[in-house]
């Protein structure tokens, strides 16, 4: 069964992911790519406690991802792949043909990004990154949620926040 | 009005509350409704914020608050996780997940006598004792 979802969410494991997505799409694992969090035993804790008892939660650094990817997407049960970045993901697909989708979740306020939707703020760089994606034949949209219309990259970076 | 009514009861226990959009002001207002306690809760939404900053808001709420506990909507939500992160450089901090009014309602009334924790476990079995289901009965 293909990944469901290969998603950019800085909060990585919350609300919308486990319930939002997960409810829908029935999700049973999580794939959560990011060095430090695979480090980190703590971190790891940490994010196993907010996932329901049926759905797994595999933690990677890009590297391990992109080794067991094939694996994951063998997999009977459907399942997410959650990084907290754009170059996080930049790094995944340039290691990965296979992914053709990419869905930005949630990227919040912080110096230097402008705001382009209520859930997406983009510095120039990230731009740039997402651009690139979408160049090498990904399909890149913004979708919080199911239920949302699922904005493309152009639309995306050409949007403005009000306020 | 009971003599024997402390200063901090007449306030109410404080807490923040915190949860996915308007969920905790929301539940805040309802509190003010019923019992006129809402100033004893502190309410923290985390929208269109990243985890560190949500982190930053629940700091910035206890601290002006004066409290130590914390009440959050969902277990895997945003703000539960923070609070979670919270509590590591903050082991005092006690962290109630699944909220509902009549949690928040309790916790308010609950004995200044009490420690933050004992306060907070009481006030999670009165909530969780408050979810019934009635009726479809065919």
């Amino acid at each position: 069964m293909p990944i469901a979802l290969y998603r950019v969410d800085d909060r990585l494991i919350h609300g919308q992911v486990v319930v939002g997505w997960g409810q829908p799409l029935e999700l049973r694992f999580v794939v959560l790519v990011d060095d430090d969090v695979a480090a980190s035993e703590w971190e790891q804790e940490l994010y196993r406690m907010g996932v329901p008892p049926e759905m797994e939660v595999q933690f990677c650094d890009v590297e391990s991802a992109s080794r067991h990817l094939g694996k994951y997407m063998l997999d009977s049960r459907m399942g997410i792949v959650l990084v907290g970045d754009i170059g996080t993901m930049q790094r995944l697909v340039l290691a990965n043909p296979t992914i053709k989708t990419v869905n930005i979740g949630g990227v919040h306020h912080a110096p230097g990004r402008v705001a382009r939707l209520r859930y997406v703020f983009l510095t120039p760089e990230e731009e740039h990154a997402l651009r690139a994606i979408e160049a090498s034949g990904v399909e890149v949209s913004a979708q919080d949620v199911p239920s949302a219309r699922p904005i493309p990259l152009k639309e995306l970076l050409s949007a403005q926040l009000d306020g | 009005m009971n003599a024997d009514v402390s200063e901090n009861e007449l306030a109410g226990r404080r807490a923040v509350v915190a949860g996915h959009a308007a969920f905790a002001t929301g539940l805040v207002s309802a509190v003010q409704q019923i019992s006129g306690m809402g100033a004893a809760l502190s309410p923290v939404t985390s929208i269109g914020l990243a985890g560190g900053d949500i982190a930053s808001m629940l700091e910035d709420a206890l601290d002006a608050l004066g409290t130590s506990v914390i009440f959050t909507d969902l277990p895997a939500g945003s703000c539960t996780i923070a609070a979670r992160r919270l509590q590591r450089v903050r082991p005092e901090l006690v962290l109630v997940t699944g909220v509902n009014l009549a949690t928040v309602l309790e916790f308010v009334f609950r004995s200044s006598s009490e420690t933050p924790l004992e306060a907070a476990t009481a006030a999670a079995e009165k909530g969780r004792a408050t979810l019934l289901v009635h009726g479809g009965n065919v």
